[in-house]
């Protein structure tokens, strides 16, 4: 089977280019929104909390911070990429054409996935600017960030196609991303929580996400990166079979 | 001539139960424009959308142009372009945007020389850098067109296609369908004004219920089922046909003052001139004559209904 190369940059091109057409809300405004936490953590309150593992606290947030809008906005970005044709009904284009569901997902996963991938160094340049940063695995940094940034795209594909109202397009960031992220060890190390809360956390997919992405910066873990990079290649897995379902049996795509 | 669509035994029941087609045979002819005609819910939308692959068939099988629709259908996709009958538009993308979009998608390497020849023919072109939110419902239906154009389809596919449009674009689009079905593009066409079918179509299928009722060649169809009327305006208003005439199938308007016959044109005798010399012989003067044939409205009517 040859895969239509030109219906995988349509697609992309496509995307790619409804992010352009609003620079503010798709790049300024997670930039900025993040940035405050440094400024204010960093900064301000940093300051007065003590390192953690020798690193400062306002460097600590940094990966957490990073892997809390990858997750975010892969999930919404992929979510309304293929809601949208589905909503306004120009999903009929994609399935008359002739395109598997590999070139599709290639198509919008991929420009997703550029997109957080792009906010994801931005984060990164701006927080040089406010904490003193060092990355001591930048080959395994980068890994992990287009791993995430994939696999949280392909999930909100998932949820795009899931979803039959805004509402639930919104739920599933706001209800579930957010506070898995927040209560996955973005602002803390695990090791500071009670043992059964330890325990309780580690149930949490994104603990492994953030973990393993703070190792490749500091060369700290909560858990092992070996596992970090285990539990990111297995939900990546879940994914691709979810999707496989989904267009074998035109789940909520077709009748 | 080979079929360049072949639908065998095509079936579909929706999830809810509803049987929206009920094993259907149909064979499209290369190069000819087929006009499906049916009420609304009859199956015409989810027989298009089963051959473009937007609906999953629950039985059966199609052929386009040799290639099955669901195990080759890369192929037999890429002949196709449909136009929806729902203007399903992007919004905030630019007509160039999306019409190269849809080109690109079916694997057609980029030409912008052939989509400015589109858009010059339906007449876009001044509207190429607008966004689609901001065209008028006419301008969308456009657009939907030229998608369907932008991959240089073999067959396409118009779903009401002018439904709510006005006359010009009406007169615009006809004459692109012709131009098309003359470089030798087979059309199938729904379509709710069956004047536009009996203008441009070459065979007409009637579909109802789910079922295929009719396949016929317009003009055998038109002479086959076309009955002729007589009518003959009297110099005097009659109380009834008069009974010397009671042997032809004559009926009297309510005002007494025109006389219908009724004939088939196929047969050898018409019997006019038998009636017209008996109308003499019995002392009947009339002013003037004039007939009319049925339109394909009036078979299309009396087709739907009796099959109920």
């Amino acid at each position: 089977m040859t895969l239509n190369l030109r219906a995988i940059r349509a697609i992309y091109l496509f995307e790619m280019a409804r992010t352009w057409r609003t620079p503010l809300q798709s790049i300024l405004s997670p930039v900025i929104s993040t940035s405050l936490y440094f400024v204010v953590f960093g900064s301000a309150i940093g300051s007065r909390i003590t390192e953690i593992d020798g690193v400062s606290y306002g460097a600590f947030i940094v990966p957490g911070l990073i892997m809390l809008l990858l997750l975010t906005q892969s999930v919404s970005n992929a979510s309304f990429g293929i809601y949208f044709p589905k909503f306004l009904g120009t999903i009929y284009e994609l399935l008359s054409a002739p395109i598997s569901f590999i070139e599709i997902v290639l198509g919008y996963v991929g420009a997703a996935a550029t997109k957080s991938i792009i906010l994801g160094l931005l984060i990164l340049a701006t927080a040089w600017l406010f904490v003193p940063l060092r990355i001591e695995h930048p080959v395994w940094m980068l890994a992990f960030l287009v791993l995430t940034a994939v696999t949280f795209s392909l999930f909100g594909f998932i949820i795009g196609i899931w979803a039959d109202g805004i509402e639930k397009l919104q739920t599933v960031p706001l209800l579930i991303i957010t506070p898995l992220t927040f209560l996955g060890g973005t602002f803390y190390s695990i090791g500071v929580l009670p043992p059964i809360w330890q325990t309780l956390t580690l149930f949490n997919p994104v603990v492994y996400l953030v973990s393993g992405f703070r190792w490749s910066f500091y060369g700290i873990a909560d858990v092992d990166v070996g596992i970090s990079l285990a539990v990111t290649l297995l939900f990546l897995a879940l994914c691709l079979v979810a999707v496989w379902w989904i267009f074998k049996t035109g789940y909520r795509l077709k009748n | 001539m080979q079929s360049i669509i072949s639908v065998a035994n095509l079936s579909k029941t929706y999830a809810s139960g509803f049987q929206a087609l009920k094993r259907i045979d149909l064979e499209i002819r290369r190069g000819e424009i087929f006009a499906l005609l049916g009420p609304n819910g009859a199956g015409k939308t989810t027989l298009i959308g089963i051959i473009c692959g937007i609906v999953t068939p629950s039985e059966g099988r199609v052929l386009v142009d040799g290639h099955d629709i669901v195990t080759d259908y890369r192929a037999a996709r890429s002949m196709i372009g449909l136009v929806p009958q729902e203007l399903t538009t992007d919004a905030f993308e630019t007509v160039w945007a999306t019409v190269t979009f849809s080109r690109g998608l079916f694997g057609k390497p980029a030409d912008p020389t052939h989509i400015t020849k589109i858009l010059k023919e339906l007449s876009l072109w001044d509207k190429k850098d607008s966004k689609i939110m901001t065209l008028s419902g006419g301008m969308k239906r456009r657009v939907l067109i030229a998608k369907a154009l932008s991959h240089q389809p073999q067959i396409l596919f118009l779903d009401e296609p002018t439904a709510g449009v006005d006359v010009e674009l009406r007169k615009d689009m006809w004459q692109v369908v012709r131009s098309l079905r003359d470089s030798g593009v087979t059309i199938i066409l729904t379509t709710h004004y069956i004047a536009e079918a009996e203008d441009m179509a070459d065979r007409i299928g009637v579909i109802n219920n789910g079922d295929i009722i009719l396949v016929e060649d317009k003009v055998e169809l038109m002479r086959k089922l076309g009955t002729k009327q007589l009518t003959i305006e009297l110099q005097k208003q009659l109380d009834a046909v008069p009974d010397a005439l009671a042997a032809h199938r004559l009926t009297l308007s309510a005002d007494g003052g025109n006389l219908v016959y009724t004939y088939d044109t196929q047969s050898e005798r018409t019997g006019i001139t038998a009636l017209l010399a008996e109308l003499n012989h019995a002392g009947i003067r009339f002013r003037d004559l004039h007939t009319t044939q049925s339109s394909l409205e009036d078979i299309f009517v009396d087709l739907v209904r009796q099959d109920r």
